[in-house]
């Protein structure tokens, strides 16, 4: 049998606790505060503009495409970005749109790069956005986010007790928190895809703190003699295995986006990559040692967890069932 | 074997069965579907799966209809008609302006002593309209449901003219749909020359046949000498050598005599001393009378052909023009002609429409995506599949084939549904594959533990399954939450990524739990091992 990690391991994380939140807080720190130093870095279906994506024949410098693109008013400023590493394929983004359905922006693009490249080079994609959809993506993306959050909040709400709810919260709040702080350390754009990636990150770390918390209440539930600090170690360690491995092959799959999907899926991939990284450590090392905030017992004697009789069976029911 | 294994077998192969059918087809192609259906008979699907524009190329464009204008239109004739009615009256109005902003008529009297008498007629005659002020100025407002109508009938109007014009392109499978209030979306898979299509649809293409006023001098009309139902519109012509552009004033009636709406038909022909191409058009039997009286009686004059507010042509009418015929010419290429022709027979727009979105990707790159797309998927899936291998022996290998069993129903199921697989959706089966075998991971820690415990084989599986049920349960559903949501309020790739992930998520329970336990199953009934491969 191959075995990554031990059975009947016992990691004392909760000793562990102070270092761990240490190390987040520096992280959220510096994603965050980059992100508000340097403001996001919204995609154009968020901020309204053009990109154009082309291939040429031959490599090109960068200096020679913007060269012959500053002196026409509208890419005068705009931002080139070198695809992969053939020197053949750029993005040209511009603030500018425009809602004419006469005139479009790549017709003032081709005839620039006509009397400099001649016909070597072919536009790829173009992606204009106006000012105003792109208002409405945002207010979609923003309501797609709440919704989902309220979602889960409403579906961790009922699966655990408050203690319980409070650090699988906070838990998904540092995941969000470092995967967008990467995102803008990084330089990634915040595109819809990206939003997109996010919010699967925020369903999907909720899992491994729901497996660790079951184990751990079952912990409690079947030694009442066992500490806190005892029950929480020994639930985080049994579940252990599983936690690495999970993580493992969803990394594995997103792993490999990141690395041969090609650009459209890099913002992605990356988030998904960071997301699941951080979701797994902060199910260990946040979610669990932030049971012991509260005082008194993780559950309460005679009292059980659930206030209505639904949930006492469901976690009765989960509790004889389960164990990760 | 128990009967209820032998069930499970049957519902299992029928999944296959089914899924696999549905997803064969994308797998070798519409060619080899034919050839099959042909050995078979028409028993089997054959469609393929339906390619998002990121992932085939083509255009996605969202146009807004400017509903504001159309609102104008009808203000408009409702202030004209008015200010004929105050005239009527003996009520001298100093201005009657119209505003598509408020959907208000602003009155102002010479004497505002007749404003109960301008009141009176408002109330009796415009029914659709409500007095706001009763001053100086008279304001009237549209009634509210009558905005919403007319709004609601501009975007449905200009939906059915668009479609028109989108099903003459020749493209297969367009799309056309309203999207919010009054937003269009329109999808053109494969489209070659998209900045064409681009015009082409947002032609408001509304034309006009008004009479030059040769009474007044065009110098005159320029330095503000313009009568009240005159206005002035500009020829455009393009020197077909230079590319020059020069514009022709002309003072023409206000009023139309003929309208785009009675225009039933019209193509390219050529004809004149250079063979050229021009459009001609017929009129129905209403424009049909009307033109021909008007031209009877207006032999001499001029009549100018405008489109768009531009003039394209002012003919001198040489004679009465019966049969409702009648041809624009001008310095025409053949596709312009051609463009000229469509949008005359798919009508006119009710209101100008903007470009809100446009996304163009050439067919080269939906290329290199799906290369790159199906690259990382079989690397992903490949170092899950050894790792599984590896991890769990032939237990693993049983996970695996669950999960290929997964993304077969992901196909096939979005073959069945017709839904759209985008690049972003490959992203979602890559990620539902990671999570596939989760659940048999989850499954496997557990038969392990189990196991380690000293208990038999045939129980360690058992209770595995049972008890990690639960867990796999939980897991999906909060990420299912999300994908819903994702479908629900994404916009075109992202809900592509939203629909794989929720359909690999509810395929997951099948495949992860039913499918491998019934393969436990069969094994444990038949053989009875002492030992797990696991």
């Amino acid at each position: 049998m191959v075995q990554i990690i031990k059975p009947g391991i016992l990691i004392d994380f909760v000793s562990k606790f102070k270092l761990a939140v240490s190390i987040s807080i520096i992280l959220i720190i510096v994603g965050i505060g980059h992100l508000i130093i340097k403001g996001p870095k919204l995609g154009i279906e968020f901020k309204g503009g053009t990109s154009i994506q082309l291939e040429f024949d031959k490599p090109i410098k960068v200096t020679q495409l913007r060269d012959a693109i500053k002196d026409s008013k509208i890419f005068s400023d705009s931002r080139i970005q070198n695809i992969g590493s053939s020197n053949k394929r750029f993005i040209v983004y511009t603030k500018v749109s425009t809602s004419s359905t006469t005139k479009s922006i790549e017709d003032t693009l081709k005839p620039l790069l006509k009397s400099k490249f001649g016909d070597t080079f072919k536009i790829l994609e173009v992606d204009m956005v106006g000012p105003k959809i792109g208002k409405e993506f945002r207010d979609k993306g923003i309501i797609a986010i709440v919704l989902s959050l309220i979602a889960i909040l409403i579906y961790i709400s009922l699966r655990f007790q408050y203690r319980f709810a409070f650090g699988a919260i906070l838990a998904l709040i540092h995941d969000v928190l470092i995967t967008v702080g990467f995102l803008s350390l990084f330089g990634y754009e915040f595109t819809l895809d990206v939003v997109a990636a996010i919010l699967t990150i925020v369903g999907y770390s909720v899992n491994d703190t729901i497996v660790i918390f079951d184990r751990i209440r079952e912990k409690v539930k079947s030694n009442r003699k066992l500490s806190n600090v005892e029950a929480i170690n020994q639930g985080v360690s049994e579940t252990l295995s599983r936690t690495v491995l999970t993580a493992g092959t969803t990394l594995f799959v997103v792993l490999a986006l990141f690395l041969f999907g090609g650009h459209a899926l890099k913002g992605m991939s990356f988030a998904l990559l960071v997301g699941i990284i951080s979701g797994t450590y902060s199910s260990i090392f946040i979610a669990s040692p932030t049971l012991l905030l509260f005082k008194g017992q993780l559950i309460p004697e005679k009292k059980e967890v659930e206030s209505t009789d639904r949930f006492k069976q469901q976690i009765e029911f989960d509790i004889k069932q389960r164990g990760g | 074997m128990k009967t209820s294994t032998w069930i499970k077998l049957i519902i299992v192969l029928l999944v296959v069965a089914i899924f696999g059918a549905y997803t064969l087809p994308t797998v070798i192609g519409k060619k080899n579907t034919k050839y099959i259906s042909e050995l078979v008979g028409d028993v089997l699907p054959t469609d393929t799966i339906n390619l998002g524009l990121d992932l085939k190329g083509g255009m996605h464009l969202v146009l807004g209809v400017e509903t504001d204008k159309a609102l104008f239109t009808v203000l408009s004739r409702a202030a004209s008609n008015l200010q004929q009615q105050l005239l009527n009256a003996k009520i001298a109005a100093d201005s009657v302006i119209p505003s598509g902003k408020d959907a208000t008529i602003k009155i102002t009297l010479v004497d505002p002593k007749d404003a109960d008498k301008a009141v009176n007629i408002i109330m009796n005659n415009f029914p659709n309209y409500k007095v706001v002020s009763e001053g100086q100025p008279i304001v009237i407002k549209l009634k509210e449901q009558i905005v919403e109508k007319i709004k609601k009938q501009a975007v449905e109007q200009a939906i059915n003219v668009i479609r028109n014009r989108v099903n003459q392109f020749g493209v297969t499978e367009p799309t056309v749909v309203r999207a919010g209030e009054d937003h269009i979306v329109v999808d053109l898979p494969g489209i070659k020359d998209a900045n064409r299509a681009v015009k082409l649809l947002g032609e408001t293409a509304r034309l006009e046949l008004h009479l030059v006023d040769d009474s007044v001098s065009v110098a005159d009309a320029l330095n503000g000498n313009l009568p009240p139902d005159d206005e002035i519109l500009y020829e455009i012509k393009r020197d077909p050598t230079t590319g020059e552009i020069t514009k022709v004033p002309f003072v023409v009636k206000r009023e139309p005599i003929i309208t785009g709406d009675m225009i039933t038909n019209a193509h390219v022909m050529f004809g004149g001393t250079l063979n050229q191409p021009y459009v001609a058009f017929e009129l129905n039997s209403e424009g049909a009378k009307i033109f021909a009286d008007f031209t009877a009686t207006h032999i001499g004059k001029r009549l100018a052909i405008v489109l768009d507010n531009a003039i394209y042509s002012a003919p001198v009418i040489q004679s009465r023009i019966g049969g409702g015929r009648g041809e624009i010419t001008g310095n025409f290429t053949l596709e312009e002609a051609h463009d000229l022709a469509l949008v005359l027979r798919s009508g006119s727009l009710p209101a100008p429409v903007k470009i809100l979105q446009k996304v163009t990707i050439g067919p080269s790159l939906g290329k290199i995506s799906i290369e790159k797309g199906k690259k990382a998927m079989i690397f992903g899936a490949l170092a899950v599949i050894l790792f599984m291998i590896f991890y769990y022996r032939l237990s693993g290998l049983l996970a695996d084939l669950a999960m290929a069993l997964n993304i077969i129903i992901i196909f096939g199921t979005m073959v069945m549904l017709h839904a759209t697989l985008t690049l972003p959706g490959l992203a979602g089966i890559a990620l539902t594959v990671g999570m596939a075998v989760d659940a048999n991971v989850l499954i496997y820690e557990r038969i392990r533990e189990e196991l380690l415990i000293g208990r038999s084989v045939h129980d360690a599986v058992n209770t595995g399954y049972a008890r990690a049920f639960i867990t796999i349960l939980d897991a999906n559903i909060t990420t299912l939450i999300v994908a819903l949501i994702l479908y629900q309020f994404g916009s075109g790739p992202v809900k592509g990524f939203g629909i794989t992930m929720a359909i690999g998520l509810l395929a997951n329970i099948f495949t992860a739990v039913t499918f491998t336990k019934t393969v436990f199953d069969i094994v444990l009934e038949k053989f009875r091992p002492q030992r797990l491969s696991i």
